[in-house]
């Protein structure tokens, strides 16, 4: 049973937090950061050689960074930052002690020597097999060892969280349904049992076949088996951050969801259909229908785009309504330029909603459509596509979180406030260009993954089109700037919780922060700046969905 | 708000805004027009991935490539350092054509005509390649032990390239193909 003096109150929020759970959250956030360190460095390079004039790296050091960027921003920075969302959606917002925290801190143990050991092997030199892989290029056996005892560890994570719901239901914490932050985690946490279920039944196998106990794993079926992991490992990214773009939303503006059931079901979209997302990265490979192909890739006719598109209302119009509540009542938009914009937890979150949307979620559709992927399958779209998702959506979202974090759970006040201002925009723009001038290059059919688009060394000679060098040349450029972004966030976040003024007794979240009552009746609703906004959006969404079909018609005829 | 429990125990009761259920309605059916855009091009589209595929043995996909090249290899062409020649192969329209990919080029170099159709045959002989066609932009998975079998019509006159733009090893960003196209 919870002890009273495991607990304090939270002046701010009123909420009781269990002090081993806000330690796990510490420790979990803080080695989330190192490793966004270490895998941004290593972007920044991948980035500067790609960048064809500085071509800074040599050809093996290029593939061993590209390989160690992936898996360290992508997989132990996103896993570990979830895992602490996770503890402060269940046990902090419910009230309620952290189930087993022994086993937390195994969890947090098991994915740090396995981050560390999956880095080592990739140093070493001989796994820059690539975040992906693939059978039948092999890495060393410590390679996959390292992550099969990450996602362990990922996996005891998750138990700890569905452990804490329990409880925290059959301790009475909370009154009437969970909150929909927590809803939203718990659907994160639902993909994540299926990811690291999907995750196991490839990685032991390749394990054993590193090691020589397997002779042969088929190529087709690798690939379909990794990408159940590591497709719907970016759809716990999407549910995770959605959930952080309504906590941001509650905690800065006290918005409240506009329907809890649309919202709600939404997120169960995701948990239905999400899984499906294997087939993105197979509509291009012999061996399987295209019935298979069509329907999958489509999430069964596009039910958790249709989750995400939902999201992308809802999130903006709770806003809305909230401002408006306060008296921002002028015109469509008075609501939105008077939003606290200088508050870098409101405008990382606001800035991660418009670039998932508009750059990562219409371009993902997109480039998961059968055919039109035939133009993009394996060129930098691929990527362009998903540093929109997982860096301008996930990243800048739980960076966002991180500056209510800090004075909430490391209970310390935000050193260095106007860089921290500064930081989401700067990060922002930096990955706008990084997503935009990829997805360009892809288009101009520039390759990903590959060391010298000017084949100086090739039998054979080819130039890709002069645009695509200059692409790459601006894409290193945003690079420098999301860099920067980057090492101020590090700074910021690393001085505070060490160094950072205590706080004490209750702090200002944001402009007004504090619950809205209610909106009136969903009868009186009035969002037509959402609307708008909205409207937009779909537009562009249509127009860019048949311009590619139209540059499609314009391909060689193949059947 | 998001961060506690809802307001109202019967949450699911509540009426949804008009706003949002349009919102909801129109994005539901823009799923539907895109899935079946899809399924509309398998019908009307000229440009679909066929669905045919074999698995194959290495050693006899080579040999069945092999006995194409010496058919028709109509020219060679030495690689740009001249230490190596590549067949330059000429099969006839409406044949199959066979396309190696391996550690790290692409074997023959082909030559079609315009506006004809050709068989193609495309499989690894090691590891995973990615066949990308340029300037057209096609872009394929060639598999070790999957044989991708599709028909191909060239629309343009002139010499394209094939990138592998699936990582292959430290000679991947070499790994380059040629395909010629002739009136």
């Amino acid at each position: 049973m919870a002890i009273a003096a495991d607990f304090r109150i939270c002046p701010t929020t009123g909420l009781k937090v269990h002090l081993p759970a806000e330690r796990l959250i510490k420790a979990n956030a803080v080695v989330a950061v190192v490793f966004l360190a270490i895998g941004g460095l290593f972007g920044l390079l991948v980035a500067l050689t790609r960048w064809q004039a500085v071509h800074l790296l040599p050809a093996d050091w290029f593939y061993l960074a590209l390989t160690a960027h992936g898996l360290d921003v992508l997989l132990v920075w996103i896993i570990f930052f979830e895992i602490a969302v996770l503890y402060f959606a269940s046990a902090v917002l419910l009230n309620s002690r952290i189930a087993a925290p022994k086993v937390g801190w195994a969890a947090f143990w098991m994915m740090l020597i396995g981050a560390l050991t999956v880095n080592v092997a990739v140093l070493q030199g001989a796994s820059s097999v690539m975040f992906t892989s693939y059978v039948p290029m092999q890495a060393a056996p410590h390679f996959y060892l390292g992550l099969i005892v990450f996602a362990v560890g990922a996996l005891l994570g998750c138990g700890v969280f569905f452990g804490t719901l329990v409880i925290a239901k059959e301790e009475k914490t909370y009154e009437g349904s969970l909150p929909l932050v927590t809803f939203g985690a718990l659907t994160a946490a639902i993909i994540a049992v299926f990811t690291i279920a999907s995750g196991a039944i490839i990685l032991i196998p390749t394990f054993l076949w590193s090691v020589g106990l397997v002779s042969h794993i088929d190529t087709l079926m690798y690939k379909l088996v990794w990408w159940a992991m590591g497709h719907s490992s970016q759809q716990i990214n999407v549910s995770a951050h959605v959930a952080v773009w309504y906590a941001i939303a509650a905690l800065v503006l006290g918005a409240k969801p506009i329907s809890e059931k649309i919202s709600r079901l939404a997120f169960l979209f995701y948990i239905l259909f999400l899984q499906l997302a294997s087939a993105h990265h197979l509509l291009a490979d012999p061996g399987l229908s295209s019935e298979w192909k069509i329907f999958n890739t489509s999430y069964a006719m596009y039910l958790a785009v249709l989750g995400s598109l939902i999201h992308g209302m809802t999130v903006p119009g709770s806003i809305e309504a909230a401002q408006r509540a306060k008296g921002y009542t002028k015109g469509w938009f008075e609501w939105l330029r008077k939003a606290p914009w200088g508050n870098p937890a409101f405008a990382g979150m606001f800035l991660s909603l418009v670039m998932f949307g508009f750059i990562g979620g219409i371009s993902g559709v997109v480039l998961g459509t059968e055919q039109i992927n035939l133009m993009m399958h394996n060129t930098l779209y691929v990527p362009g596509h998903f540093h929109g998702t997982v860096v301008a959506g996930t990243t800048l979202a739980f960076m966002a979180l991180t500056y209510l974090l800090i004075p909430l759970i490391f209970r310390r006040h935000v050193m260095f406030p106007k860089l921290a201002q500064l930081q989401p925009y700067l990060f922002g723009i930096g990955v706008l260009g990084i997503s935009v001038f990829m997805m360009g290059a892809g288009t101009l059919g520039v390759s990903r993954r590959h060391w010298d688009i000017s084949f100086a060394d090739a039998a054979l000679s080819f130039d890709y089109p002069p645009t695509a060098f200059l692409l790459m040349g601006l894409n290193g450029i945003a690079a420098l700037f999301a860099a920067l972004g980057g090492l101020i966030y590090v700074i910021v976040v690393v001085s505070s919780v060490f160094f950072g003024k205590r706080v004490e007794g209750k702090i200002e979240l944001g402009s007004g922060a504090g619950a809205v009552a209610k909106y009136g009746s969903a009868g009186t609703l009035k969002i037509p700046g959402t609307a708008v906004l909205v409207t937009v959006f779909f537009t562009c969404f249509v127009l860019y969905y048949f311009v590619n079909w139209k540059y499609l018609s314009e391909l060689w005829p193949m059947r | 708000m998001a961060l506690t429990p809802p307001e109202s125990r019967v949450w699911w009761k509540e009426p949804i805004a008009k706003v949002e259920l349009t919102w909801v309605i129109v994005a539901f059916l823009w799923g539907l027009v895109m899935f079946f855009m899809m399924v509309y091009w398998h019908v009307a589209g000229e440009q679909n991935l066929s669905n045919e595929a074999y698995r194959v043995d290495p050693q006899a996909f080579s040999k069945k490539t092999q006995a194409m090249v010496d058919q028709y290899t109509v020219a060679k062409r030495k690689s740009r350092q001249g230490e190596r020649e590549f067949p330059v192969v000429a099969p006839p329209p409406g044949t199959d054509v066979y396309l190696i990919a391996r550690l790290w080029e692409w074997w023959p170099i082909l030559q079609l005509q315009k506006g004809q159709r050709y068989r193609m045959h495309i499989a690894s002989l090691d590891w995973l390649h990615g066949f990308s066609l340029q300037p057209v932009n096609i872009n394929l998975q060639v598999h070790p032990g999957y044989e991708m079998v599709f028909t191909l019509t060239p629309r343009d006159k002139g010499e394209f390239t094939i990138v592998c733009n699936e990582f292959c090893g430290i000679g991947h960003h070499g790994m380059l193909g040629k395909i010629l196209v002739v009136d």
